[in-house]
């Protein structure tokens, strides 16, 4: 048992640890942290498999906005110190069955894929983890370059060494402007709608 | 075998020298790097709480501690240690028990988290990260996480308010943080926190902070800002004394209540070392010869042996770059004991109405200035400040179209593409789908 499957088992089994303790937990705020736990936790297998940005992104988005924002959630609204959440056997006969049917779907589809091929194809011919073009010659942070280019609208991952006439390939540009655009939206409108109430309001 | 980010040379002397297998050199090379960033974790509160209440004591115009270790007091932070330790681990009935108890860890784990990208030296980094600057930031984002449980689980209105004060006020303030930290990653054209010292190696005029004048200002934006997110005063009103008998932390006591001093010393440190590394040089003293000597001492291990003179230079740039961060932690320091507190609703107009577009003002001039310095200069440089041009990324503005080849068009600063390369970036990201 290499250290890999070592660290890869401690990660996941917080992961689908904290996901159980989402589920048993009755108080909401207890929930929001086994989900810390479990998203944290995810964040390290990305880790684990050299995606630095994608672990980063997760605990930044997931853990540190949305997360935090849950939270704030529960605060904001609980109308007593400790809010529970008290499940029906009904709704747990239903959740339990979506689960289980989702579990279902995942695991055909991981059955589906010859993962030693896949190994294959995408290390060039030979099983072994790629180097990367990062500071650290261990091969970390080589998804961050890529990455930021088809934002910027450039593949240089597939127009090198591609033949001329095929021509450059469009990048992401178009829809990380689209996003950018409904995030600023969105923030306007918060904004607005926060003015709003604030005026309506009587003074405390 | 090259999996995790380890720095290969302590795992290479476990395994060539000692005869260690893979795994078990592995795992303890990972076991020493914690160790050693425990130790400056743990270091730094102990350090700065004896210097805090020194330094508090001249400003205002009496001794601090002098009893505990001989004249200077120096060991009243262990004392203190000793007597958290002996206190009784309360936990409020109204409290709920358990979050109450994990939130104390989540602020340390959080402000320990970042140190893990934290570089001390060229190769003196736990984890080399391309992304060093986003995943520290990402990481430091956390700690509001553990103040906002602490406050909830209390179950005490002093803690709720203070905890939502304190909610509200480090993750406004995270939105200038990261946008003045930007500021220099777009001069460097990097986010490895390695690569952005090893940029500012010369002359002090090398530093990003002389880079230009938006950049110079970023600085103290970046500082102000940093004080802030740490929760120090002048921006401590959330845990106010006089006010909110703690705030988050009215609860706690003993070891737990440490703990969250123990982070914030932490991020304090923390946040000064980022500032040191983006803005002042990081490990580069700003002395030229100095510098090049150190570079050259380093170089001697470039094959990858072990060299006593590499490890010298590698301790000497850790000094510089820690007594850099320590400069400013005084600073912070300072200004606690001198400023009036500000009051919550000024801390967030400070915040929402004059740092953040300050920032996002800054971080268009820094823009546009090569661009601006460019075209005055006639297209000779992108900066007043920068000697060694082969250091800073040119935009590529006059060059005919035909005569770009892709990889000048992406990569101003690095080496030009060749076939292997190519041939290899080709087959990762597009083998998969062919």
């Amino acid at each position: 048992m290499t250290y890999e499957k070592i660290l890869f088992f401690i990660f996941a089994m917080s992961a689908c640890g904290g996901a159980i303790g989402v589920v048993l937990a009755q108080r909401v705020a207890r929930m929001a942290f086994w989900l810390i736990i479990s998203l944290g936790s995810v964040a390290g297998l990305y880790f684990m498999l050299h995606a630095d940005f994608v672990a980063a992104t997760q605990i930044i988005i997931y853990v540190g906005g949305t997360l935090v924002l849950l939270i704030f959630g529960i605060m904001l609204t609980a109308s007593g110190p400790h809010v529970k959440i008290q499940t029906s056997p009904g709704e747990l006969v239903m959740g339990a069955a979506v689960g289980l049917a989702l579990l279902f779907l995942i695991q055909g589809t991981v059955r589906s894929v010859d993962w030693k091929k896949a190994a294959m194809v995408t290390s060039g011919g030979e099983f072994q983890p790629g180097e990367g073009q990062g500071y650290n010659p261990s091969g970390q942070g080589n998804t961050i370059r890529p990455l930021g280019m088809a934002l910027l609208g450039l593949r240089p991952d597939k127009d090198l060494g591609a033949p001329e006439e095929a021509g450059l390939s469009s990048g992401y540009l178009f829809p990380f402007e689209i996003v950018s655009i409904h995030l600023l939206v969105v923030l306007v409108g918060a904004s607005y709608l926060a003015r709003a109430k604030q005026r309506t309001r009587p003074t405390v | 075998m090259n999996f995790l980010p380890i720095a290969t040379t302590i795992v290479d002397y476990l395994q060539d020298s000692i005869g260690l297998t893979n795994g078990l050199a592995m795992v303890l090379a990972a076991v020493i790097h914690g160790s050693l960033l425990v130790g400056i974790f743990m270091g730094t509160p102990v350090v700065w709480i004896w210097g805090e209440r020194k330094i508090a004591g001249r400003i205002q115009d009496r001794l601090g501690p002098t009893r505990v270790g001989g004249r200077f007091g120096w060991l009243q932070s262990v004392a203190d240690g000793i007597k958290l330790i002996q206190k009784e681990d309360l936990v409020p009935p109204a409290a709920d028990s358990m979050l109450y108890r994990m939130a104390p860890y989540m602020v340390c784990v959080a402000a320990f988290g970042t140190m893990m990208v934290l570089p001390f030296g060229d190769t003196w980094v736990a984890v080399a990260s391309d992304i060093g600057l986003y995943v520290l930031v990402a990481v430091l984002s956390l700690e509001v996480i553990g103040i906002i449980l602490a406050g909830y689980s209390s179950g005490s209105k002093w803690s709720l308010f203070g905890g939502m004060r304190e909610a509200a006020q480090m993750v406004s303030y995270e939105i200038p943080l990261a946008l003045c930290a930007l500021i220099p990653v777009t001069v460097a054209g990097s986010l490895n926190l390695v690569e952005i010292t090893q940029l500012q190696s010369g002359w002090a005029n090398n530093w990003l902070i002389f880079h230009d004048p938006f950049v110079l200002i970023t600085f103290f934006v970046y500082f102000t800002v940093a004080t802030a997110s740490c929760k120090r005063a002048p921006f401590d009103l959330a845990e106010a004394e006089s006010e909110l008998v703690g705030g988050f932390h009215t609860e706690y006591s003993g070891m737990r209540w440490s703990f969250f001093f123990m982070g914030e010393y932490a991020a304090m440190f923390v946040v000064c070392a980022v500032a040191t590394i983006l803005f002042l040089g990081g490990w580069n003293s700003g002395i030229a010869p100095l510098d090049n000597a150190l570079l050259e001492m380093k170089a001697l291990s470039a094959d990858g042996s072990f060299q006593p003179m590499t490890y010298l230079a590698n301790a000497i740039g850790m000094g510089i770059l820690i007594s850099k961060s320590w400069a400013l932690v005084f600073v912070q320091v300072w200004v606690r004991w001198t400023l009036p507190r500000l009051r919550i609703d000024q801390v967030m107009i400070t915040c929402l109405k004059y740092l953040i577009p300050m920032s996002c003002f800054l971080f268009l001039g820094t823009i546009v200035w090569p661009l601006a310095m460019y075209k005055m200069t006639g297209g000779e440089k992108t900066s007043i400040m920068a000697p060694k041009a082969d250091r800073w990324a040119k935009p590529v503005l006059s060059a005919p179209a035909e005569d770009v080849e892709t990889s000048q068009l992406i990569l101003p600063n690095s080496t030009p593409v060749d076939e292997g390369e190519v041939a290899d970036v080709d087959r990762k990201f597009a083998g998969g789908t062919r």
